[in-house]
Order: structure tokens, then sequence, then C-alpha cells
């Protein structure tokens, strides 16, 4: 019996996947500065954890809000029986001044276009709701974040055809490579909806340019069906040049040059959330923003699914509202953000390794370890990645989990952990490629044995398809945007 | 509502689901919103307006959540230094707080006299009952197949159940010949009606106690319910977001009772849905969650919860709020309490002006019975009293069509979403209405 739906039994979740193994390692073996300095450092969790200060002693300041406070008077009730999917309209104007605030107020956001969601998960899944069938598809650049395949595909039975991305230009989209993308769409019978990008990018941690912003808008204004989805919610962490380019930017930019198509501006769609920018992805905030009515209105409805919580729209109303925390709040947290992004570069340049050169964005670089292969295949990238995980003791993530067509490449997250915890982090990096220049491996025969095990018992299921597989994790699920 | 823009140029498509009208929300039943909405009662400011009644929500109960707030400013705080912010914004970990999850179960079983127990990690949170409903559906249902509900049923489940999902509700027919409970006849009806419209029944969904009839479901007839989806080899989905709103301690009966009286055989087709906004008043805080007794089901309705979260700061506030014992036993109790009262309180009105209602039990409403003052004993006929009711009386009140009933002339009346006194002039307007109703009868 106990038949369930399709959708339940199938395997779009994307948890079984075998990369779960690093996550469920780090489980057993966590650091811990005192209690565990040998465990396992988790360096694949895309968490800000750099400037919760200045939240808390925002909050220190402001101990009525978090009470249900307004002006003195208790507000408790009316926030308790507000389920208005519109939203909260004080948190609405905070969040487009915010959303505008990092964009230089180059550009601004009507809150009569924002759409509240819990999370930027719940955004984009409801955008696919809204733009495509079961059975169309969306464009995406490859390498992309993992939880991609699951948000966008795993109840709406929309299918992603990736743009194919390479390291000979620091993996920027092409006019071929998107072609060649909607192509591959047509040859599977795949009617294409749009495309969706995310800017920054996670894993590569990088700006799109503007040509690049401007290959897309062509792109869709040429195919009438087409959307453009920009999943901004890296927008506050660019912490150096060049400076972040919103596609709302470009699309302003184009109307002011009347080089413009004005129904361009309702295919757009932009999402935002404040789980990195602010450190805060336990309070489900994510926005949708659409020029386009339908859009909104449809999306909204289906927010009932997912709405904001009113005692957290009322916080962060709050929070966002008061503009002198929040243009300090950027400045402070793009200026660590650039210190800690430099302690990775360089504790990689001492093990001999680099990284992307374009990375300006984020809260991880985009490692190269080409050289470190035994074979330019996925099957030595996913060796070097358990020899990581178990010899080196630290869990980054795999090139090959974000759809990446070159082996070699992996994300490594700085800003979950301490300083300290980076450098030491950095020190068993370099230790371990001085070893493995010095030729045979482990320093440690009992890790290699353990190793070697845990390889065995890992290699037992299939490695062509955990290479395709999404990697989230089942037992303490961390988004690892 | 928004900005209006210009519609130049074809607008380009957007998907079947955002175009379709399955969200529901065109019909008669929004349309009072509307009414209202433009014109609301307020006490001092506008006392002719649009009384709300078509709205379930719990007001008698605010002041003993805000006595908790003042005393125990923790639950709303992170407390001095420490990693307790930190730790809380971090948390998106969709197993829940432990802490939250194990106070929800335990408030679960204080609400059933611990008549039943929870395991708390059974528990599934989703960002209200509206999302832990259409999560059970995408699981247990597949586009096309069908799920069985009782009328009269929430309006709401429309959208719910059906919208993204694909899923159709076949309805259960109830009538008042019995006070509108589920007979297996009606199930086997209802089944059969599916079959020939070639959709699979995946599961029946009942609403425990009863929105909009305001009545918990007997012993016997859970008895039958589980006995048929067991031999049919459905599931059952237990909605039972009332369960803290029976008048009378131990009149309810969850299906949980019923399945540990039968040391749990056949459970894992069964699963409950629960939420604190009708029995807390705390619908803005999104808090829902779905109990499984089905391994499977908790596993995948976790991974899908990813979609709809419930915020850590509301989680942390409300672990401590429901692991308070001396709070929540006097909660639950008061609260009851005061909600028996004041539906003695409307069914005594209305009586006095001679209309009657179903005999209820719990709920934040009654199911009023307007047949005998209906024109015509039809949809039509319903639909112009409750016009007349809208726009003279000033009432905004449910028609039993906005909630499928199949029989024409009953009306979800709300009684809990304002004061006494508010209630009292309600009363008093219909009152008048009917008086006026007569004399026009016998022709003054």
């Amino acid at each position: 019996m106990k038949l369930l739906s399709t959708k339940a039994t199938c395997n779009s979740h994307g948890q079984d996947s075998s990369y779960f193994l690093g996550w469920q390692e780090y489980e057993k073996n966590p650091y811990d500065e005192v209690q565990n300095p040998k465990g396992i450092i988790q360096m694949g969790l895309a968490e800000n954890q750099l400037s919760f200060d200045l939240l808390e002693s925002w909050l220190a300041k402001n101990p009525d809000v978090a009470g249900f406070k307004r002006d003195g008077k208790s507000i408790f009730r009316e926030l308790a029986l507000f389920q208005d999917y519109h939203g909260l309209p004080s948190f609405k104007k905070a969040l487009v001044d915010f959303m505008a605030e990092i964009r230089g107020n180059k550009v601004t956001f009507d809150p009569n276009h924002i759409v509240l969601t819990a999370g930027a998960t719940s955004a984009n899944e409801t955008l696919m709701f809204c733009l495509a069938e079961q059975g169309e598809a969306f464009l995406l650049p490859t390498p992309y974040y993992p939880g991609f395949d699951r948000d966008l595909k795993w109840r709406t039975g929309v299918e992603i055809v990736p743009i194919q991305c390479t390291s000979t230009n620091n993996f920027q989209i092409t006019e071929s490579a998107l072609q060649q993308a909607y192509e591959e769409a047509k040859n599977k019978n795949l009617k294409v909806k749009g495309v969706l990008v995310t800017n920054p990018s996670n894993p590569l941690g990088t700006t799109m340019s503007k040509s690049e912003l401007n290959l897309l808008i062509d792109f869709i204004k040429d195919n009438k069906d087409m959307h453009l989805i920009s999943d901004e919610i890296y927008s506050g962490t660019v912490f150096t040049s060049p400076s972040f380019i919103s596609v709302m930017e470009i699309l302003k930019e184009r109307n002011d040059f009347k080089d413009f198509d004005a129904d361009i501006s309702e295919r757009v769609h932009v999402v935002y959330s404040l789980s990195k920018d602010l450190g805060l992805p336990g309070f489900r905030v994510g926005a949708i923003y659409s020029e386009n009515d339908m859009v909104v209105a449809a999306a909204t409805k289906m927010s009932s699914f997912g709405l904001v919580s009113s005692q957290t729209q009322y916080l962060l109303s709050s929070m966002l509202g008061d503009k002198k925390f929040t243009k300090n709040y950027i400045f402070e947290n793009q200026k660590r953000l650039k210190k800690r992004q430099k302690m990775l570069v360089n504790g990689l340049q001492k093990a001999g390794i680099s990284c992307l050169e374009t990375n300006n964005a984020g809260l991880f670089c985009w490692v190269d370890m080409r050289h470190l292969l035994n074979s330019n295949t996925f099957e030595a990238e996913m060796e070097l990645w358990k020899k990581i995980l178990f010899d080196v003791r630290l869990n980054i993530s795999p090139g090959a989990s974000c759809h990446c067509t070159e082996p070699g490449w992996f994300r490594v997250c700085f800003a979950n952990m301490s300083e300290d915890t980076l450098n030491l982090a950095m020190k068993r990096l370099k230790d371990f490629v001085a070893n493995s220049i010095n030729g045979e491996g482990c320093s440690n025969n009992k890790k290699k044995t353990r190793s070697t095990q845990a390889s065995r018992s890992f290699t037992k299921k299939s490695i062509s398809n955990w290479v395709f597989r999404l990697s989230s994790r089942d037992h303490r699920e961390q988004e690892e945007r | 509502m928004g900005l209006e823009i210009e519609q130049e140029h074809p607008c380009v498509e957007l998907s079947n689901i955002a175009t379709s009208e399955t969200h529901g929300e065109n019909s008669p039943y929004f349309a009072g919103w509307k009414a209202y909405d433009e014109n609301p009662y307020h006490e001092i400011t506008n006392p002719s307006g649009v009384i709300q009644m078509g709205l379930a929500e719990n007001q008698v109960s605010f002041d003993l959540l805000e006595k908790y707030l003042e005393e125990h400013s923790e639950a709303s705080t992170w407390g001095k230094g420490g990693s307790s912010f930190r730790d809380n914004a971090l948390f998106q970990d969709y197993h829940g707080l432990k802490s939250f999850r194990k106070a929800m179960a335990s408030f679960m079983e204080k609400i059933r006299g611990n008549k039943a127990k929870f395991d708390y990690e059974r528990i599934v949170l989703t960002a209200g009952a509206t999302a832990a409903n259409e999560l059970l559906t995408f699981i247990l249902a597949n586009p096309g197949d069908a799920l069985l509900v009782p009328t009269p049923y929430y309006p709401g489940f429309d959208r719910d159940l059906r919208w993204r999902t694909g899923v159709n509700i076949i309805p259960i027919h109830c009538d008042s010949s019995n006070n509108f409970q589920i007979t297996l006849e009606a199930l086997e009806t209802a089944y059969k009606n599916a079959e020939s419209m070639n959709m699979k029944v995946k599961a029946v969904l009942i609403t425990n106690p009863s929105n909009p009839l305001g009545i918990s479901i007997q012993r016997s007839v859970l008895e039958d319910i589980l006995n048929f989806v067991t031999r049919k080899n459905i599931h059952l989905v237990s909605d039972e977001i009332y369960s803290g709103s029976v008048f009378s301690s131990h009149e309810f009966i969850s299906i949980a009772e019923i399945l540990e009286s039968r040391q749990y055989k056949d459970a894992e087709r069964c699963h409950i849905v629960y939420s604190l906004s009708k029995d807390l008043g705390l619908p803005g805080f999104r808090v829902g969650t779905i109990y499984s007794y089905n391994d499977k089901v908790v596993t995948t309705a976790r991974r899908m919860s990813s979609f709809t979260l419930i915020s850590s700061q509301t989680q942390h506030l409300l672990a401590s709020m429901l692991s308070d014992e001396s709070f929540t036993d006097n909660y639950i109790k008061v609260n009851r309490e005061r909600l028996r009262k004041r539906y003695e309180m409307i069914i005594e009105g209305l009586k006095s002006a001679g209309i009657e209602c179903l005999k209820g039990n719990a709920g934040l409403f009654c199911w009023m019975n307007m047949s005998p003052m209906l024109e015509s004993n039809t949809r039509e006929g319903e639909l112009k009293l409750w016009n007349e009711i809208l726009n003279e009386v000033k009432l905004n009140i449910s028609p039993g069509c906005s909630c499928h009933c199949s029989e024409p002339g009953w009306f979800r009346v709300c009684f809990a979403n304002m004061s006494e006194e508010t209630l009292e002039l309600a009363l008093k307007r219909i009152r008048d209405f009917m008086n006026n109703k007569d004399r026009k009868d016998i022709g003054i």
C-alpha cells in the first residue's frame, strides 16, 4: 500500500546523493576549537557569520521591537492576527529601501511589486509555478547552486537545461553557450520558458558583467515567451570591484536610452532574501520582485503556502527602517567579507592553490584544484574531495555537485567560521599539499586506512549517479547556498 | 490593490496554474470581504458599518498570551551575550527546533486530555496549516487523483488541496437529516463517484472538529471512517486545527486516540494536521504541523517543508510558551471556557431571533439554519438572503454554498473575532431584521 505520490517517491529532492557523505562525516566529527581540534572543519556552508555583533547591538539598543512594542505600545494582538499575504506594508517599504541601498540607489523598487515568501527557496519555486508548466524548461548557467535541482524541479516538474560555462573566460556566460543550451532543450523537446541566473553567482562568487546582462536581456527580448529571473540574494556581499550591477539597472538604462521594449520589464523578475546579506537564514525572509502585475498577483496568492511570520516582519521592518543602521551594516559587512576572502585567498596561495581571480562577492571562493587531480576526470575530483574530507578534514563542495563541466573546481566558504578556524584550515591544506608533492599521500597510515574504507563503501554506490545529483543533506539541513 | 499598469502589449503567458481560477478567490465568499473592507464596523468611528462575522479568528484569549509575554521576556528576546541570537538566526534545519517540537507534542497531548501520546520526532513543521494540507496532498496524491472531503467544508481547501497540486476534491455529501454526520453510505457514494470519473482516490480528508459545522466527530463515525480507508487502502488526513476549541474537554476524540486504542494497527495511513492559528489565535505567526504515523511521509514532508519553514524566531518564542505547563494548562482551560460562553451567547441570541443552529460543541463559529427564510430553496435563494444580510443587516457571514453545502440556507457565523459588545450589536441587528421580516410576512 501506502502508496505515495510520484513526487514523494522520486529522487528529485536530491537527498540521496552520495555527496551527503560529506555532511555525515562532518556531523560525526565536527571541529571544535576546544573539544575536538582535530575534527572536520565545515567549509561547505554558505553562511554569513561575520556581522552578528552589529545585529545584536541594534537589538540591544531597540529592545522594544522584539517585545512586540511600537512607540511604547503593545502591538502583539495586531501582529498575531496579521496574516495578509500582501505583507506588512512597513516591512515591504523597509525591504525595498534596503534593496535599493544595496544597489547604491541606482534603482528603486516599488513596495507594491514585492511578494514576501518564506525564504528564497520558496520564492524560486513559486516563480517556477507561475511561469512554467510541468515539462517545460529553464536555462541555468553552470556551475549553479545544487539546491536548484530541488527548488526549481521537484514539485513543479520543470526541467533545468545547463548553459555550460568554462574557465577559459572565468565561467562567464557566452552567446554561443546560451544558444547551445537553447538548442539542447529543443532537441529534447523541451519548451524553454526562460533563463535563471544567480547574480552574484553561487558558487563562483563573482558579479555578472554588463555585457553578460545585456546578452541575457537580448536573448529574452527576441524570444517573447521567455522570462529572466535574477536571483540576487548575494547582492549585499559584493566586497570589491567591479561593483554590483543588478539586472534592474540594465533595464533602467535601456529604458533611458529608448532601446526599450516595454514588454521586457514584464518578463524580468528578481529574487531576494535576508539569509546571506544579513545572516538570517532561520528567519525565512525571501522576496520576489516583478513589474509584471499578473506575476505579482499570482505569486502573492501562492505565498499563502509560505508566508513570513508577522513577528519577524515587524522586527525587520524596524531594523531595516533604521537607515543609520543599514548604511553602517552594508559598509561594515562588506569590509569584513573582503578581509576574510583575502585571508582565504592568501592561505590557499601558500598552499599553491589559486581561486577564480574575478572573485569579488559571495561568502566563498571558487577554488582551482585541477593541478591536484590524478586525472582530468570527475572520478579524480571525487577522490581528491574524499582525501580532503577524510585526511585534511575539511568539508568543501566539489564542482560536480554544482554541475560544473570541468573537474577540479571546489567551492570553499570563508564566512561561517572564526578567523582562527580559517587559519587552521589553511594550514592543514598547506600541509596536505606539501605532503602530496613529497610523494606518498598521507602522513598517517591509520588515517589512510579509514579513508580507504570509507572510500570503498562510498564507491559501492554508483559514481556516475552522484555526479549529477544535488547536494542537500538529510540530517541537519543547513542550506549550503 | 497594487498599481494599475496599462497593458499595452499582449501579455506574456504565465503558467496554467498562475492563470487558473483554482485559487478560488473569485467566489462570493471573498465578495463579502470586499464589502467589509469598504465599510468596516467600528464602535466609535463607524457604528453602522459591516460587522465581520466571516472570519474564524480567536480573539478571546489574547490577554493570557500578553500576560505570558510580559512575564517572560526571554521568550521574545535572546538573552544577554552568548550565542543565543546567532544560533537562532542561523537555525534553518528543517527538522525544526527540538525544544519547539517537544513543546508542540506536549501541547497536542494536553489538548486531547492526555488521551493520546505524540512523539515529537514525528512532528513536521510548516508555515501554517494551509501549507501542511497542500504538502500532504503533494505527498499522498498525483495530479488527477482525488481526495474525498465531507461537505460542507472550509472554502480554502479548494485552493489549498487543488491549486498547485492538480489533485481533485470529490465531496462526501452530508446533510441535516442526521446533523451532517459522515455516513458509510456517503463515503461509498463519493468513492464510486470518483471512480466513475476515472479518478484514483488517494485519501479521505476530514476536519475534526469541523469547519464550518463547529462540531466534533463522534467516536463511532471515526471508527467507520478508519475502517473505510483501511478497506480501500487509502490515507486518512485529520485536520484537527480546532481541537483546542472544543468547549468541553472530554468531548473531542482525536483520530490519535482511535489509533492508540487499536495499538496503531494500520496507523501508517493516518496523518494529523495541526496549527496554532485557531487555538492560540496566532495566524500571523504561521505555525502549522503535520503529524504522521508513516515514516516515509515524515521524511518526505520534512524535506518538502524547506519551502515553508517556520521562522526560527517564532519557534523560539513558542517553544518557551508551550513548554510552560502552568501556562498551557491554564490557557487551554480558560480559552475553552470563554469560547463556550461566547457560543452560548450567540445561540441564545439567535434563538431569541427565531433562528436555529446546529448543536455545536467546538470551533469559533456556529452553523446557522436560515432555510425557512429562503424565498426559494436554492443556491440563488441562499445568495439572495446572504446579500440581504450583507447589505441591509450589515453582517458579513459565510453562505453555505461557499462551503459546498448541498442544502441551501445554512450559514457559518463567527463569534470569537470581536468584542462581546459587538456580538450583542450583531445579534440585535439580526433580531431586528427577523422582526421586520415577520412583519412583512404578515403584511404589516
